[in-house]
């Protein structure tokens, strides 16, 4: 059963790939393909495209913002002609093309169609319970929903509240609303009062709660797999205090809450407070040998995503040491006088303009000290005279270290303290590295074909990586790694144009007709 | 080591993979009692790794080791720098360059097994002339009583009141009588690793003539070494809290009487950071018809240490003035509770001691769980 997505556009006549995830990786890849004229389906899980750099507030190290960077090349990537755009989707089959040849003798497979390279995709559309093709993003619908301000929004990483019908943020592409079925009292109770207040308020008539999730067949020579990353769950170090204390609070929560269009206007505010004193902590979770992975013995070393379970993950997360650097430089323009305080087992200012920030970081009055902390804890006592400092005061976070430059343990008092905790490969990813065929190396990440001469090839022909799907990146070497990808994939498309075949054009993109005039592009004016 | 105590640092760096220190200062950031004595453990490590040999003898802080082993638990490298103080001990040991107190202790342990040196026929005076079944003529649990609540006065209450629990749960148990010996736990510890070795030895082999599917211990410290550094095959370890939730749990075990306190509870370093258990002794407590349990703000993974473990039950340590004993029945004098409670035989000690010098008598209550139980029971 498929569904063709008819696209006028489309140079039906070419070769296709497919886009795996639409951050920053795949929004590049499918945008340099896209303009070489390549037909694109960029298919990403979430309702919009964006991925993680749309949450960020600034970027390092020379602080442009984030979503002003990002954003065009979102709207591109929603009004491309080139591109398909499935948003609030899934790839849930990829099977490599079947060989004409395969079940013929073997003389018949010498034929060039018999090495065709190319896969079979199916992707299933949820359903958003919304017609895109209605929807004009108004958000009268939010307004009305008796969920409203209750669901906590992942995008604000549960900042802000929502509504059970949602658009993620406001710059998202396609700006349709999607309503959330786990929060949703109709979808998850069977009944949401006497009427939809949702369905009543919105003036297009979008809202359809018989949408039912859809399959939809695809045909492609290449695939860019970009399916990005996760951060460690910072409750897996319980010695910091996490989720027991509001004044805790990880990099990515600190990006939402310094940034001007999220829940607090950019304003730095904890416990209703502005922090006096704030302090991060490096290396939550990375650089973590574990015990229990060297229990197992090298042969089973448990993958990354297990490890991650575990609490920490052996890697360094590579971009830790640079926002951590780039929120102290926040903190100080918004808090002038602020007391800010990095602890750090090491400074890896590697990239361009990094080292130059880093010291113009520190002459912001940023105090780093060297030692890794053990501890937090609300200080219920007065200090030990040994060790104290700060304002004495009882009921303050209190952080533990050692300064080892000192040579003596310290204890720093805290109204904010900031965890960086690690980037770990996606919890699916035994499962996604299963559906699509590919191998992880030892980090939990995608196996790329060589470390240092094939970093976006994979051990499958027409498969590349893009981004933090094959291991931590900043952004400027996720944009290269995507171009490189994209470059990889446009080498095969442009191979396969050149050999046409008698079954081409009967064959490619979609395995079968159906119109399907519910089926407008996505994000696009119509 | 020579006889100056100068200590070749090469083999202990190898044995116990030093190198694998990236000098982060999360051991000595976390360890409690750096906090107010010389001890720095990752200074220590770093002298092992750069300087051809140490002077053992110029660290007597190196007695201040509480064995709690915060700094195992965090070390983000897996080094477990408090297997360095225990290793050091050992050279202080086999040069007899140790505390008068600690000397004395182990050789009680290796005399009448215990350390209190008290005689090895008085070890069953805790049943109070209850009949106990002797485990050698073979239980289904064997219930090991433990050197500190057979022998002292203030403690012997809590395997009385296991036994009491047991029975009317209907568990068939026993223990080893006056045949019981100290578990070693703290002999490791303190750097007596050949005494240790003898006991696993002759401990193990008198456990297992039992042919027990379990064996319960009343002391986390002797649970974490029958179940960490013996082989006692086929036999599974728990800690009383957990035998005894366990039976809650299964309705085997019913409490008939209301316990009307509000109650804190304290996590043992050996049951809670080291071997993870947090939840039964909570689920004991909560348990207990009208009783309340709240929450002290460094619970479970950040429980602070009484300073009784590692030898530190008969070393005073290098600065008796800032106790962490006396630090943590202030923090469970704050939370409200009247009575702050306990699973451990030393924490019960040190923690009821500090109550008294701290003056926090009237307001607070030190009590073993197995106190409430017993008092929640028919």
């Amino acid at each position: 059963l498929g569904t063709v997505i008819p696209s006028e556009a489309r140079n039906l006549d070419k070769p296709a790939a497919l886009v795996i995830g639409g951050g920053i990786a795949g929004i590049q890849a499918a945008l340099d393909i896209a303009d070489a004229g390549f037909p694109v389906y960029l298919v990403e899980r979430e309702p919009s495209v964006g991925g993680r750099m749309a949450q960020l507030d600034k970027t390092f190290p020379t602080l442009d913002c984030s979503a002003c960077i990002l954003t065009p090349k979102m709207v591109d990537v929603g009004r491309h002609p080139n591109i398909e755009l499935m948003t609030y989707s899934e790839v849930v089959s990829l099977t490599p093309r079947e060989k004409p040849g395969s079940s013929l003798s073997e003389g018949a497979s010498t034929s060039p169609e018999a090495t065709k390279p190319g896969f079979l995709v199916q992707v299933r559309r949820k359903p958003r319970y919304v017609d895109v093709s209605k929807c004009t993003g108004c958000g009268s619908c939010a307004a009305a929903c008796r969920m409203k301000g209750r669901v906590p929004s992942t995008f604000d990483e549960g900042i802000a509240k929502r509504s059970a019908i949602y658009v993620p943020f406001p710059q998202a592409v396609p700006l349709k609303y999607t309503v959330d079925p786990s929060v949703c009292l109709y979808l998850s109770r069977g009944t949401c009062g006497k009427t939809f207040l949702c369905k009543d308020a919105c003036p297009a008539g979008a809202i359809d709660f018989e949408q039912q999730e859809e399959i939809v067949n695809l045909e492609v020579e290449a695939v860019i797999v970009a399916t990005g990353f996760d951060l460690l769950d910072a409750r897996l170090k319980p010695e910091f205090g996490y989720g027991v204390y509001p004044e805790v609070m990880t990099g990515i929560e600190f990006e939402r809450l310094s940034s001007a269009s999220g829940p607090t206007m950019g304003k730095i505010v904890v416990n209703g407070k502005q922090p006096k004193d704030v302090v991060f902590i490096k290396c939550v979770g990375s650089r973590e040998r574990r015990r229990e992975q060297a229990a197992l013995g090298s042969e089973q070393a448990a993958l990354g995503s297990e490890q991650a379970a575990l609490g920490g993950v052996p890697y360094c997360s590579r971009v830790c040491c640079m926002y951590t650097a780039k929120h102290a430089h926040l903190v100080r323009d918004k808090l002038p006088d602020a007391r800010i305080t990095v602890f750090y087992m090491d400074v890896r200012a590697f990239g361009k303009g990094y080292e130059e920030f880093y010291d113009r970081v520190r002459h912001e009055r940023v105090v780093y000290r060297r030692g890794e902390p053990s501890e937090v804890y609300r200080r219920s006592t007065p200090p030990s005279p040994s060790v104290g400092r700060g304002d004495g005061g009882e009921g303050r976070l209190v952080v533990l270290a050692e300064d080892t430059m000192l040579g003596k343990p310290v204890e720093v008092e805290a109204d904010l303290v900031v965890l960086a905790t690690a980037i770990t490969p996606r919890t699916d990813m035994p499962q996604t590295a299963g559906l699509l065929g590919l191998a992880c190396s030892p980090d939990g990440f995608f196996q790329e074909a060589h470390a240092k001469l094939r970093p976006v090839d994979t051990a499958l022909d027409g498969v590349f990586l893009a981004g933090c799907c094959q291991g931590p990146k900043d952004i400027p070497d996720t944009v290269a790694h995507a171009k490189a990808a994209a470059a990889s994939a446009m080498k095969l498309l442009v191979q396969h144009s050149r050999q046409p075949s008698p079954t081409h054009s009967s064959s490619t993109h979609s395995s079968s007709t159906h119109s399907s005039s519910t089926h407008s592009p996505e994000g696009r004016p119509t | 080591m020579t006889s100056q105590g100068l200590l070749k640092t090469e083999p202990m760096v190898e044995q116990l993979e030093l190198m694998g220190c990236i000098q982060c200062g999360k051991c000595t950031g976390g360890c409690p009692v750096a906090r107010k004595t010389a001890l720095n453990i990752r200074s220590l490590i770093y002298h092992m790794l750069v300087e051809p040999e140490l002077d053992v003898n110029a660290h007597p802080e190196l007695w201040d080791c509480t064995c709690c082993f915060t700094c195992v638990e965090r070390c983000p490298k897996d080094v477990r720098p408090a297997e360095l103080v225990i290793g050091l001990r050992g050279q202080l040991v086999e040069s007899g360059q140790i505390p008068d107190t600690i000397g004395a202790a182990l050789t009680g342990i290796f005399r009448q097994g215990n350390p209190t040196g008290m005689a090895r026929e008085d070890r069953s005076g805790w049943t109070n002339g209850t009949q106990v079944k002797a485990a050698q003529q073979g239980c289904q649990v064997l219930l090991h009583v433990c050197c500190t609540p057979a022998y002292d006065p203030r403690v012997q209450v809590v395997p009385r009141a296991l036994v009491k629990a047991f029975t009317a749960a209907g568990l068939d148990f026993g223990t080893l009588g006056t045949e019981e010996s100290c578990c070693g736990n703290e002999v490791r510890r303190m750097g007596e690793a050949g005494l240790f070795e003898m006991l696993v030895e002759e401990n193990g082999e008198l456990i297992r003539s039992v042919g027990a599917s379990r064996l319960v211990a009343t002391s986390p410290h002797c649970f974490n070494t029958f179940k960490n550094e013996y082989s006692l095959a086929g036999m599974e370890v728990v800690h009383y809290t957990q035998a005894v939730a366990q039976l809650l749990d299964e309705g085997r075990l019913k409490f008939s009487n209301e316990v009307k306190k509000t109650v804190t509870y304290h996590d043992p370093c050996f049951l809670g950071k080291q071997n993870h258990i947090f939840d039964e002794p909570r689920a004991v407590l909560k348990a207990i018809p009208g009783l309340k349990l709240v929450e002290m703000d460094r619970n479970r993974e950040r429980s602070l240490c009484c300073e009784g473990g590692g030898g530190r039950m008969w070393a005073e340590g290098t600065n008796l003035a800032e106790r962490l004993a006396f630090q943590r029945v202030h923090e469970a004098a704050e939370t409200g509770a009247e009575v702050l409670a306990v699973a451990c035989p030393f924490c019960l000690l040190t923690l009821e001691d500090a109550v008294k010098v701290q003056g926090l008598d009237e307001k607070l209550r030190v009590m073993d769980i197995m106190e409430l139980v017993d008092l929640a029971l028919a």
